[in-house]
């Protein structure tokens, strides 16, 4: 007979490191660490499997305050640092906090490559749409004519479409969240953390000190006339029920309930990219509602994977590597 | 016409060609042909940065010299006694180092006026009696030879044509008394799935030995008795696979998973291409997106605890430097291959020189230091790295092994060490939380190393956070106290310095103390040591140090320098490690400074010396 040994199940606390948060007050990214804090314990895996990686900004100071494993790098490398990480260890959950410019700025060529490889890694990328750290300049996520310190006659950058860079990239998990979205924020890191593969996930924060109010129509009293809760195998409807999507084409258009059926409907399904690529493209539209949810995921092997297959495949064809062997291979020849 | 044989000490022949004729793959096989004989040799491989220009022009062609003797010796040689010139812009680019009265032997089919004028011969040099004054002449119709030897193969004539380099070979074969078995033997496995070119081959080298043997143009044949080496067993061995066998050795001794993160570039790739062979060993290879995620996935490796290597060359070192220093920081053992090539920017990627040693030193943002090790010979990059791993996984650093294009492509035999005779590796790894502690101490150092403890992702109750804001000595928080910022700066140098404690005792070639010494690091070290021989037979007082280990520079290297009266520095660059040590000994060295992508010439540097002897 075993014995086993009463182990009490983690909770918020265990996932607290001692440092102090130093966000500014009323950023959104307490909001987001406070969820992962509460939520990784129910994903039932040992604390000391948690890594979380980060590049350079606000949001990289994330791997701080989580007491697992952490380390945060250099601007825009948090994806490949990762990926050693994972590649040399792949049962370790591996986590990525990034920003808006740290992953699609200086950390662009990094990020398609990671989600193109499907490295099995979990990508928050808190999405203020400004540079919070460096004081307030655009990012590639401002929105044209934006007037920062850097931009003061506005921005004439267009910007990046975070989920359909994604698709894009081959990733075969892409979600979007909101900060003030609490309970949807904890499923979207459930789904993640369940996710095999690149999971991308886009989380809408709030930089209140540089770009108040950016996603205020998300987050308002009106909220939900804004927004769509996209769920798999449902019909695409919002505000309370009273409006839904319909597909003219290619061409989606926002229809009243009064006038239609839910079975007239869009149907959402996860793992059609041809629908997860014009879902994509109703981010910041000025007539269809903000997806949030799950665009996209597909099951499909993992980098990781493969490349451990291909050591075994090599163990079992050629046996295991004998170092003397190989160091005396080729034409050798007896000096005596 | 009877037939002499002389025997001679050395001889250095250089095979040119158009980058399609082969040179490389006949250079190979005349060196493993040597090598199998006995014979000590060293190699030059010297080809374009361009993989195919245009046919017959000056920029594509290339090259392979060798060095082959029965005595020992250290480079691939200064300039060749034998030129085989496969078209009229291999004999133009190369005419100019043959030695006076040297050989050449060309193809006269490649001689056509199109190939001349793209050469820019003004008049053909086989009729205007000019190569004939100075050297010794063997023009060969080799295209019609091979066609002869190939007739009656179902082969088309093109084919039958490329193999006019085994040609050439054959007759350089008989000129050196040398077998074809084992050129055969390589012919028969390398087209094992095509036997008619196989065939085709062999009929080629076979008619060019047969061709010397019957001609009645050459009269006379060299033989090159086997070297003395030290007694072992031997294999030929180029630097850059050397190298990837060395981190190899380092893994397997340290019971480690190896991990390898690079992004392609010449002249390091067949680092990456050998190591992402040994998949049986467990080694991960991991070709990036760029040189950046080159670095920074080893970097990520190394946290998670394994031994995480990159290579490159310059212009990737240059990019990597950023995650350098956070490897510095972050105190996790990496490292850094940089197989130096012509700079700056993109240079001369094909071709050698040394001049990346300061950027090693001192290429990085803030106070940064770093330990460089370089090799010496092809040979030597399999302890360096292996010694650069060790000294990495022990002080938990990155280590740079500085190596070059001409170490990494050139090739020397070696003797074959085995794993068990290698220095034990100690490494840092922590499973528990120390009792004293409640918390774990990422920065609690080791007394004698400063090494911090490695507590790798995965292991419960050491969670803990690094990165690149400067950390608290010890408890390992961000931390932005003045004090302790001075502190981990000053603790950061030592960790360097420390490695000199137990570095051994410099060899000295020659006397410890006269008229000069010759201190010389890298690949120039075979030039240097050619130099310091030649010197030392005609009576100067002359001795060698080569550099194994530049920072931290070995202690008694000051003692060492003060007991020469001159002490001149051959560099392939414009002075670099001549700046390091006149800042740190305050003695007025003198350089020697060629940067010609090319090893240095020992005949020349002995002419410097003597100069400076006086």
């Amino acid at each position: 007979m075993t014995n086993t040994i009463e182990v009490a199940p983690l909770g918020k606390k265990d996932f607290v490191s001692d440092q102090s948060v130093r966000w500014c007050p009323g950023c959104g990214d307490y909001a987001i660490l406070a969820q992962t804090q509460k939520n990784m314990p129910t994903f039932g895996r040992k604390k000391e499997d948690f890594v979380f990686i980060s590049g350079i900004g606000c949001s990289s100071r994330f791997p701080y305050y989580m007491n697992t494993y952490g380390f945060h790098s250099i601007h825009g490398r948090a994806l490949p640092i990762a990926s050693g990480v994972k590649l040399a260890n792949p049962d370790l959950s591996v986590w990525v906090v990034t920003g808006d410019g740290d992953a699609l700025s200086i950390g662009g060529n990094h990020f398609i490559h990671a989600l193109r490889r499907n490295m099995d890694l979990n990508v928050l990328l808190f999405n203020n749409r400004i540079y919070g750290l460096t004081k307030g300049q655009y990012s590639p996520t401002s929105e044209v004519g934006k007037v920062t310190k850097a931009s003061p006659f506005g921005s004439i950058d267009y910007p990046l479409n975070p989920p359909a860079l994604a698709l894009g990239s081959q990733a075969t998990f892409v979600a979007r969240t909101i900060d003030r979205w609490q309970s949807h924020l904890a499923s979207i890191l459930k789904r993640s953390y369940q996710h095999s593969g690149s999971s991308f996930t886009e989380i809408y924060q709030n930089c209140n000190i540089f770009n108040d109010g950016a996603y205020a129509p998300y987050t308002g009293a009106d909220k939900l006339d804004n927004v769509i809760e996209l769920e798999h195998g449902k019909p695409m409807v919002f505000a309370k029920g009273s409006k839904g999507i319909r597909l003219d084409g290619f061409t989606p258009t926002v229809v009243s309930m009064d006038d239609y059926s839910l079975d007239d409907l869009l149907v959402h399904d996860e793992s059609n990219l041809d629908l997860a690529n014009i879902i994509s493209n109703w981010t910041s539209h000025p007539i269809l509602p903000e997806p949030i949810g799950v665009i996209y995921c597909v099951d499909k092997p993992t980098y990781n994977k493969k490349v451990d297959e291909q050591i075994s495949a090599a163990v079992e064809k050629l046996g295991p590597g004998d170092f003397n062997k190989l160091l005396n291979s080729g034409d050798t020849w007896i000096v005596e | 016409m009877p037939k002499t044989t002389k025997t001679l000490d050395l001889a250095v022949i250089r095979f040119a060609g158009d980058s399609g004729d082969g040179m490389q793959l006949t250079g190979g096989r005349f060196t493993d042909t040597a090598a199998v004989l006995g014979n000590d040799l060293s190699t030059l491989p010297d080809y374009p940065a361009e993989i195919r220009a245009p046919a017959g022009s000056l920029a594509g062609v290339s090259a392979f010299q060798i060095q082959f003797s029965s005595k020992e010796i250290h480079t691939p040689g200064d300039v060749p006694g034998v030129l085989v010139a496969m078209n009229p812009a291999a004999l133009k680019v190369h005419l100019p180092e043959l030695i006076l009265g040297g050989t050449i032997i060309l193809n006269t089919d490649a001689f056509s006026k199109k190939n001349l004028s793209l050469a820019g011969f003004e008049s053909n040099p086989l009729e205007d009696g000019s190569l004939e004054e100075n050297y010794k002449v063997f023009s060969i119709e080799m295209n019609k030879m091979v066609t002869h030897a190939c007739e009656g193969m179902d082969l088309p004539a093109k084919m039958v044509l490329r193999s006019r380099n085994l040609f050439a070979l054959g007759v350089l074969y008989w000129m050196y008394d040398r077998p074809l078995e084992p050129t055969e033997n390589w012919l028969e496995t390398k087209f094992a799935k095509k036997p008619a070119i196989a065939e085709a081959n062999k009929r080629a080298l076979n008619a060019g030995y047969n061709y010397g043997d019957t001609a009645e143009i050459f009269t006379t044949r060299y033989k090159i008795e086997k070297a003395i080496l030290p007694p072992g067993k031997y294999r030929n061995i180029n630097g850059n696979y050397a190298t990837a066998l060395g981190v190899l050795a380092a893994g397997e001794k340290a019971k480690m998973n190896l991990f390898y993160g690079g992004y392609p570039i010449t002249p390091a790739s067949d680092i990456l291409h050998a190591l992402s062979s040994w998949k049986q060993f467990g080694v991960k290879t991991f070709q990036a997106e760029d040189e950046i995620a080159g670095i920074t996935s080893a970097i990520g490796a190394a946290f998670a605890g394994n031994l995480a290597v990159t290579a490159t060359s310059g212009p990737g070192v240059a990019l990597k430097s950023e995650a350098l220093g956070l490897a510095l920081i972050t105190e996790l053992p990496l490292l850094v291959i940089n197989v130096q090539r012509g700079g700056p920017s993109t240079g001369l990627p094909t071709k050698t020189e040394q001049s990346d040693l300061l950027q090693a030193m001192y290429g990085r943002n803030g106070e940064a230091p770093i330990p460089i090790i370089a090799a010496a010979t092809p040979g030597d990059c399999f302890f360096a790295a292996y010694e650069a791993s060790r000294i990495a996984l022990k002080y938990m650093t990155p280590v740079f092994l500085l190596t070059d294009g001409y170490l990494a492509n050139g090739s020397e035999p070696w003797k074959i060490p085995s794993l068990e005779a290698l220095a034990e590796i100690e490494t840092n790894f922590i499973k528990v939380l120390p009792k004293e502690d409640e918390i774990y101490h990422p920065y609690n150092r080791d007394a004698k190393t400063l090494g911090r403890p490695w507590a790798i992702p995965g292991v419960p109750g050491l969670e803990h956070r690094i990165g690149g804001l400067e950390k608290k000595d010890g408890i390992g928080n961000v931390s932005y106290d003045p004090d302790n910022h001075h502190e981990m700066t000053m603790i950061r140098q030592e960790k360097v310095n420390r490695i000199a404690n137990e570095l051994p005792a410099t060899e000295i070639i020659g006397e410890d103390k006269g008229d000069l010494l010759i201190l010389s690091w890298g690949g120039a070290c075979g030039s240097a040591r050619s130099a310091t021989e030649q010197l030392q037979e005609d009576g100067f007082s002359v001795s060698q140090v080569n550099l194994r280990w530049i920072n931290p520079f070995p202690k008694d290297l000051g003692n060492i320098l003060t007991q020469f009266k001159k002490v001149l520095i051959p560099e392939i660059n414009n002075g670099q490690l001549i700046k390091l040590i006149r800042a740190e000994y305050l003695i007025d060295a003198q350089g020697y400074n060629v940067v010609r992508g090319k090893p240095l010439r020992a005949s020349l540097l002995v002419e410097k010396a003597k100069e400076l002897i006086g």
